[in-house]
C-alpha cells in the first residue's frame, strides 16, 4: 500500500483502493467481532479478566461498536463504492490515488480514535463517542475524500443515465457527511441539555437511516442483477425506495428517546414517521426478491447471492421490528432492554453485514481476477455468521422480553440479572461463532489473493466453477 | 449531468432533506431551548462544571478543571452560623458551566434574576468564583436562580474550601468524568422512564432538568438499575465502597465489573494496597473456606474512586 501513496495516479492499477479497503474491512471485522465476543464473555462471567482498567467492560464496549461501524461496515461500503461506482458508470475511479490515501488515513484515524476510546477518552455521547478532534479528522479525511471520489466518478461517467446503486451511493456519502457534521456540532459548539441529548440520537438514527441502510441496499441493487444476470425487476420501485428513504427515514430520530422528556409533539411525529420506514423497506425487499425470478437455485449455489439474499430476507424482520417497536404501544415495554440490542445486531450484523459481505467477496474476486479459493470455507463462514447471529438475536430478544416484564412489574433488578444469565452465555456463544467465522473468512480471502485460480479475460468470477 | 431530470431530482432532494431538517432539527431545538431550567438543572451544571466528557481543560479525563461542591454551615467571611448551603467553588482558571457563560440558556425569568440579583455577569474565570443557588420570584412564582456569592457576599474560593474542610468537599464534577470514562452509563441509565419506574427508580426527569449539562449520559441499554436517584435510595458510603471494590461482596449475583483499580496504588494511610493478596483472600471466602471476606481498603483522598463516589452519592 505504502508504495502507491506516492505513486502517480496513472501508475496505480485500477481497483487498488478497493482491494485495500476490502482487506481492511475484513481485518476490522475480525477485530470488531473479537471484541464483541470478549465483551459478551464479561457480561456472562463478570470476573473474566479483571483488575485492569483497559480490559473492563466500560472501556471495551464502545471500541467494539466503533470497530464494527467505522471499520467493518463503512470500509466495506467504501470498498463497494470504489469498484461499483466506476463499473456502473463504465469508467475508472476518478482518483485511485485519493482512494488509496483515503484508505490509509481511514485506518490511521480509526486506530487512533479507538485507542482513545479504549483509554476512556470520550465525549460521553453514544454513537458519537469520539472526542471532537477525531470527529474533525473523520469529517476531513474519511468522509469528504470518499464523497468527492464517488461524486466525481459519477459526474465523469460514460453512461447516459445513473443506475439506482449510484443514486444511493452519491446521496449516501452526501447525507452521511451532513449528518456527521450536524450530529457532532453539539460538541464543537458546547450545546447542552436536552438539545444535545436529542442531537446525539438524531445522529445515531440518521447514520443508520441515511448511511448504513441505504448504502447496504444499494449494494444489493448491484450484486443481484450482476451475478444472476437478471435485470432489476423495477426501476420505478427503486425510485420509491430512494425517495421514501430520504423523506421517511430522515425524520423519526426522536423515537430513540420516547421515554425522555422531549416535547410530546416531537415524539408523536417521530413515531408516525417511524412506521413509514416500512415503505422503503417493502419496496427494497420486494424489488430484490422479484429480481431473483428464475434464478433461485443461485441462492444455494452461489456465495454472493447466498449472502445478498440472506441480507435481504433479514430486512423483513428488521423493518417489521423497527417500524413497530418504536410506537408508544410497544416501546414502553422494550425500551432500553436487550430487545433493542438484538434489533441493533439484526440491522448491523444481520441485514447489512450479509450485503456487505457479498460486495467484498465479489469485489476481491473481480478486482484481483482470481476465483474464490474455497467454497467450503465460504459456506463455513456463511453458516457460522448466520447461526451465530441467530443464537445472539434469539437469546437477546428473550432476555429483552424478560427485562421488559421485570421493568413494568418493577421487580427487584437483581432478579432480572439472574433470569438473564443463561441468555448472556448464549449471546457469548453466538458472538464467538461469528468471530470464528470471520477468521476463516480472512484466511479464505487471503488465499484467494494468493492462490485463487486466475479468471480469464472477459469472464466474470461467478461464471467459473468453484474448485474447493 | 446532462439530463434535465437530474437537475429536478437534485432540487427535490434538497427540498426533501432540507424540509426534514427543519422539522427534526430547527423546530425541536427552538422548542427545547425555550424551557426554563429547574433547580435540579442548576445543581447539575454548577456541580459538574463546563463539560462531562473530553475537553481541552481535561484531555485525559482525569477529573481536572472541575469545580468542587462544599457543604457550608457557617459563613466563610464572618464565621457566623448560616443555614446549610451548597457552595459551588470554581477556583481560579476553572471553566464555568454554560449557564454562566451563556445565561440565556437558563430560560425565561431565571436569566434576568441570575444577571440582576445574582450578578453572574461579573464572575470571572481568571479570578475564580463561588456560586450558590438562590430563590426569587418570577411572575408570582418561586423560582431558583444562580447567585455569584463572590460578588454578593464576598466569598472567595480559597476561604470557602478552608471553611468547609475536606470532609465537606465533594468532587462531583470530577466524579461525573469518572462515570463517563469508566462507562458506567453503558449499563446504568440516568433516565427513569415516564411510563413505569416511578416506584422503583423514582421520578423521571423533567424538561428543564438538563439545561447546561453535557453530556446527559442517559444511557440506552439498561443492564443494571437506574441511578438517577440512587443517592436517595442508598446513601451508605460503606455499602458503596464494598460494591465498587467487588460487587459480589454485597450482591452475589451482580454482573458488575470490579472497580478496585480506581483505588490506585495506596490506601487512605498511604500504605500500598496488595490486590493480589486481597483477591486470594476473597476467593477463599467465596469458596466457603473462610467465614468473612477481607476488608475493603479505605480509599485515599485524591483517588478516582472518591470522585466517583461523590458523584454517585450526589444523585438524589
Amino acid at each position: 500500500m505504502l508504495k502507491y501513496l506516492f505513486a502517480r495516479n496513472e501508475d496505480i492499477p485500477p481497483g487498488t483502493a478497493a482491494v485495500f479497503f476490502g482487506f481492511s474491512s475484513i481485518i476490522w471485522f475480525v477485530i470488531g467481532t473479537g471484541l464483541g465476543s470478549f465483551n459478551a464473555a464479561k457480561l456472562a462471567f463478570p470476573d473474566f479478566v479483571m483488575g485492569s482498567e483497559l480490559f473492563s467492560f466500560g472501556h471495551m464496549r464502545q471500541v467494539h461498536v466503533f470497530a464494527v461501524i467505522f471499520g467493518w461496515i463503512s470500509m466495506a461500503f467504501a470498498m463497494a463504492m470504489m469498484y461499483i461506482t466506476p463499473a456502473l458508470g463504465n469508467t475508472k475511479l476518478w482518483s485511485e490515488k485519493l482512494g488509496v490515501w483515503n484508505c490509509f488515513l481511514w485506518n490511521v484515524g480509526l486506530s487512533l480514535g479507538l485507542t482513545l476510546l479504549w483509554a476512556g477518552i470520550t465525549s460521553g455521547r453514544e454513537y458519537s463517542d469520539f472526542p471532537w478532534p477525531i470527529d474533525l479528522y473523520i469529517a476531513a479525511f474519511i468522509a469528504l475524500p470518499l464523497a468527492i471520489n464517488v461524486w466525481m466518478t459519477i459526474i465523469k461517467r460514460r453512461t447516459q443515465g445513473i443506475y439506482t446503486t449510484n443514486w444511493f451511493f452519491g446521496a449516501g456519502v452526501f447525507m452521511v457527511t451532513i449528518v456527521f457534521i450536524v450530529g457532532n456540532s453539539p460538541e464543537w459548539f458546547n450545546l447542552t441539555g436536552l438539545s444535545e441529548a436529542y442531537l446525539t440520537w438524531w445522529f445515531a438514527h440518521n447514520v443508520l437511516g441515511l448511511w448504513i441502510t441505504p448504502v447496504a441496499a444499494a449494494i444489493a441493487y448491484y450484486t443481484v442483477p450482476k451475478v444472476t444476470g437478471n435485470p432489476l425487476y423495477s426501476h420505478r420501485i427503486g425510485h420509491l425506495h430512494f425517495w421514501s428513504v430520504v423523506v421517511f427515514y430522515s425524520t423519526p430520530a426522536a423515537h430513540h428517546l420516547m421515554s425522555a422528556p422531549l416535547p410530546e409533539w416531537l415524539k408523536s411525529f417521530a413515531s408516525v414517521e417511524g412506521v413509514l420506514i416500512l415503505v422503503p423497506a417493502i419496496a427494497f425487499v420486494s424489488n430484490l426478491l422479484l429480481t431473483m425470478q428464475g434464478k433461485w437455485h443461485m441462492f444455494v449455489e452461489n456465495v454472493e447471492i447466498k449472502f445478498t439474499i440472506s441480507g435481504v430476507l433479514l430486512a423483513i424482520p428488521l423493518n417489521m421490528q423497527g417500524g413497530f417497536q418504536q410506537t408508544r404501544a410497544i416501546n414502553w415495554y422494550v425500551h432500553g432492554t436487550g430487545w433493542i440490542v438484538a434489533h441493533a445486531h439484526l440491522a448491523l450484523l444481520g441485514f447489512s453485514t450479509f450485503l456487505e459481505g457479498a460486495a467484498v467477496y465479489y469485489g476481491i474476486q473481480t478486482l484481483l481476477r482470481r476465483k474464490l479459493y474455497s467454497l467450503a470455507l465460504a459456506n463455513f463462514h456463511f453458516w457460522f455468521l448466520l447461526i451465530g447471529f441467530a443464537i445472539y438475536w434469539i437469546s437477546m430478544t428473550i432476555a429483552g422480553l424478560i427485562q421488559g416484564a421485570g421493568k413494568i412489574y418493577e421487580v427487584p433488578y437483581i432478579d432480572v440479572v439472574i433470569a438473564e444469565h443463561p441468555y448472556m452465555i448464549a449471546r457469548w456463544v453466538g458472538g464467538t461463532m461469528v468471530f470464528t467465522g470471520n477468521i476463516v473468512w480472512l484466511y479464505n480471502m487471503y488465499m484467494t489473493a494468493r492462490a485463487g485460480t486466475e479468471i480469464p479475460e472477459g469472464r466474470l468470477p461467478h461464471e467459473l466453477a468453484y474448485e474447493r | 449531468m446532462a439530463f434535465r431530470e437530474y437537475k429536478v431530482g437534485a432540487r427535490l432532494f434538497g427540498v426533501a432533506l432540507g424540509g426534514s431538517m427543519v422539522i427534526t432539527l430547527y423546530m425541536p431545538i427552538v422548542d427545547m431551548t425555550s424551557v426554563a431550567v429547574t433547580e435540579t438543572g442548576l445543581k447539575k451544571q454548577l456541580s459538574y462544571g463546563r463539560i462531562g466528557g473530553f475537553s481541552y481543560e481535561d484531555p485525559w479525563m482525569l477529573g481536572e478543571g472541575k469545580p468542587k461542591t462544599v457543604v457550608l454551615n457557617k459563613d466563610p467571611k464572618t464565621g457566623q452560623p448560616i443555614e446549610t448551603v451548597d457552595a459551588y467553588v470554581y477556583e481560579p482558571g476553572i471553566p464555568f458551566p454554560s449557564g454562566i457563560v451563556h445565561p440565556r440558556i437558563l430560560g425565561d425569568g431565571i436569566t434576568q434574576l441570575s444577571l440582576d440579583k445574582g450578578q453572574i455577569g461579573s464572575a470571572s474565570e481568571d479570578a475564580g468564583a463561588v456560586f450558590v443557588i438562590a430563590r426569587g420570584t418570577h411572575n408570582g412564582e418561586t423560582v431558583t436562580y444562580i447567585e455569584n456569592a463572590t460578588a454578593t457576599r464576598g466569598w472567595q474560593p480559597a476561604e470557602v474550601l478552608s471553611t468547609g474542610g475536606d470532609e465537606n468537599t465533594h468532587y462531583i464534577g470530577s466524579g461525573k468524568i469518572m462515570f463517563v470514562k469508566e462507562g458506567c452509563w453503558w449499563c446504568h441509565t440516568l433516565l427513569p422512564e415516564q411510563t413505569q419506574d416511578w416506584q422503583y427508580f423514582g421520578i423521571p426527569p423533567r424538561l428543564g432538568d438538563f439545561n447546561g449539562e453535557s453530556p446527559t449520559a442517559f444511557g440506552s441499554d439498561r443492564k443494571a438499575p437506574d441511578l438517577l436517584h440512587v443517592g436517595a435510595r442508598n446513601s451508605s458510603k460503606e455499602w458503596m465502597m464494598m460494591h465498587f471494590f467487588n460487587p459480589r461482596l454485597v450482591q452475589p449475583h451482580s454482573i458488575m465489573p470490579r472497580y478496585d483499580y480506581m483505588w490506585g496504588d495506596v490506601d487512605a494511610n498511604g500504605n500500598p494496597i496488595d490486590f493480589k493478596a486481597w483477591r486470594a483472600e476473597y476467593d477463599a471466602y467465596a469458596k466457603g473456606k473462610t467465614m468473612y471476606p477481607p476488608d475493603v481498603p479505605e480509599y485515599a483522598k485524591d483517588s478516582q474512586i472518591r470522585y466517583l463516589m461523590d458523584f454517585i452519592l450526589s444523585l438524589k
